[in-house]
């Protein structure tokens, strides 16, 4: 990979941030381009006609959408930087199972959980309490999700790894408590303080600010 | 790979997510042992193989599992890559493929669902939803052999499995996809002409039958 990268993104979006983290892990130079989704570009509606979301990578004008399509291509296009993806197709079929768990299935549960009220908010929590059980126990004895190192569904699961304390404090719902999740907790320490990780990550009093906003506005 | 694999598909005959796996694995001439869920009755050993979405279907590679029907198709190309390759090989081109399938996985299933099981105004509002996305694929695939260009692959298989239900469809929405979308048709009858789709696709009017019954289960009509 080389030429011209550029990221279209949204400085509080988790799934921008997983774009930009594995571009750090792999040392790629890009251009990063503020979106206001109340106020889309041109660009990014003709980047992205058919969601017209962020993330959007554009390399050498060509772009992809999609976070978990995106990593996969930044892996394949530098194939000798850090391993994003596993290289055993058992493995890869593993992250890119989880990946999707968590997209699919923990992101709509956590936000039900934690933004509804009365009923649907207690049966949300239940059910996003199952799904992180599913990612707890996944985790075993590891250190992170892809082994020694971050892999893919470290950083698809940044959602967990850091949004969802913030969305937890400004809400008042608690889902990941330690005594539930003793593996999840400590790994969404390693997590924040592993080096390419750390110096991505949104400022987190910035978040929960953007959040309470958005809280009072729903 | 070595004859003595063993590969195990647990699926339900009609489902357009197991027969993605079972048209990957014709493409590549893999030997399996086929095994038919009951879905009102889900055995043991899908319930251990899949622990998490419990559904079919599952891949059990020498007693591994994969689930997840585009996971197992990408894993059956990758493991089985010495033969008719599923992906396109220009990294770019790979993530425009992987983009329409994950387009195709998330947004076809739901309102076509939605047509055959239910009435009224809800079944017209997914009917429009059904017509929006096809004109989308259909766009998509333009004035193109395949999704992929001029080799049968990957966004094919998400699709094509699909076509099945299309008599479905057309019975319960009162509309003809070939009058609504004639590149889609051309490129269905297109892969039917490939082996591994024609002999892996149920007949339509056996569908039919299955989704008739499922509408009296729920009451309508």
């Amino acid at each position: 990979m080389g030429e011209e990268v550029v990221v279209f993104d949204v400085w509080v979006n988790p799934y921008s941030r997983r774009v930009e983290t594995a571009m750090r892990l792999k040392g790629v130079p890009y251009r990063y381009i503020e979106e206001d989704l109340g106020n889309k570009s041109p660009l990014l509606l003709k980047y992205n006609p058919i969601h017209e979301k962020v993330p959007v990578l554009v390399h050498n004008g060509n772009p992809i959408a999609e976070s978990l399509v995106i990593l996969e291509y930044i892996d394949e296009t530098r194939p000798q930087g850090f391993p994003i993806l596993p290289r055993d197709p058992y493995e890869r079929a593993t992250a890119r199972f989880w990946s999707k768990f968590i997209d699919d299935k923990c992101m709509p549960a956590i936000t039900q959980a934690c933004w509804d009220e009365g009923e649907a908010s207690d049966k949300a929590v239940e059910e996003a309490t199952e799904l992180l059980m599913f990612l707890e126990n996944e985790l075993k004895e590891k250190r992170f999700f892809g082994g020694e190192r971050i892999g893919m569904v470290d950083i698809a699961a940044n959602i967990v790894g850091f949004w969802l304390g913030t969305i937890e404090e400004v809400t008042g719902v608690e889902l990941m408590t330690r005594d539930k999740f003793p593996k999840l907790s400590n790994w969404s320490i390693e997590f924040v303080r592993s080096n390419v990780i750390k110096e991505n990550l949104p400022p987190r009093e910035g978040v929960i600010s953007y959040l309470r906003k958005k809280r009072l506005t729903r | 790979m070595a004859d003595d694999d063993q590969v195990i598909l647990l699926d339900f005959w009609a489902s357009m997510f197991g027969l993605r796996v079972r048209i990957a694995l014709a493409e590549k001439e893999i030997k399996y042992e086929y095994r038919n869920e009951d879905l009102k009755n889900k055995s043991d050993l899908l319930l251990k193989m899949n622990p998490v979405h419990k559904k079919i279907p599952v891949l059990i590679h020498n007693g591994k599992p994969v689930c997840e029907s585009l996971i197992i198709v990408q894993y059956i190309d990758e493991v089985w890559k010495d033969r008719s390759p599923l992906m396109p090989f220009d990294p770019y081109e790979r993530a425009q493929a992987r983009f329409w399938a994950d387009f195709i996985d998330k947004k076809v299933y739901m309102p076509t669902r939605r047509i055959r099981t239910t009435k009224g105004e809800e079944q017209e509002a997914a009917k429009k939803e059904v017509f929006e996305i096809f004109e989308i694929l259909e766009g998509e695939l333009g004035d193109k052999p395949y999704f992929q260009g001029e080799a049968f692959g990957f966004v094919d298989i998400s699709l094509i499995t699909f076509s099945c239900w299309f008599h479905t469809l057309e019975t319960f929405g009162n509309f003809s996809m070939e009058v609504e979308f004639p590149k889609i048709i051309a490129w269905t009858k297109r892969c039917m002409q490939r082996e591994s789709v024609a002999k892996s696709l149920p007949d339509p009017k056996k569908i039919l039958e299955l989704a008739m019954e499922r509408r009296k289960e729920l009451g309508l009509d």
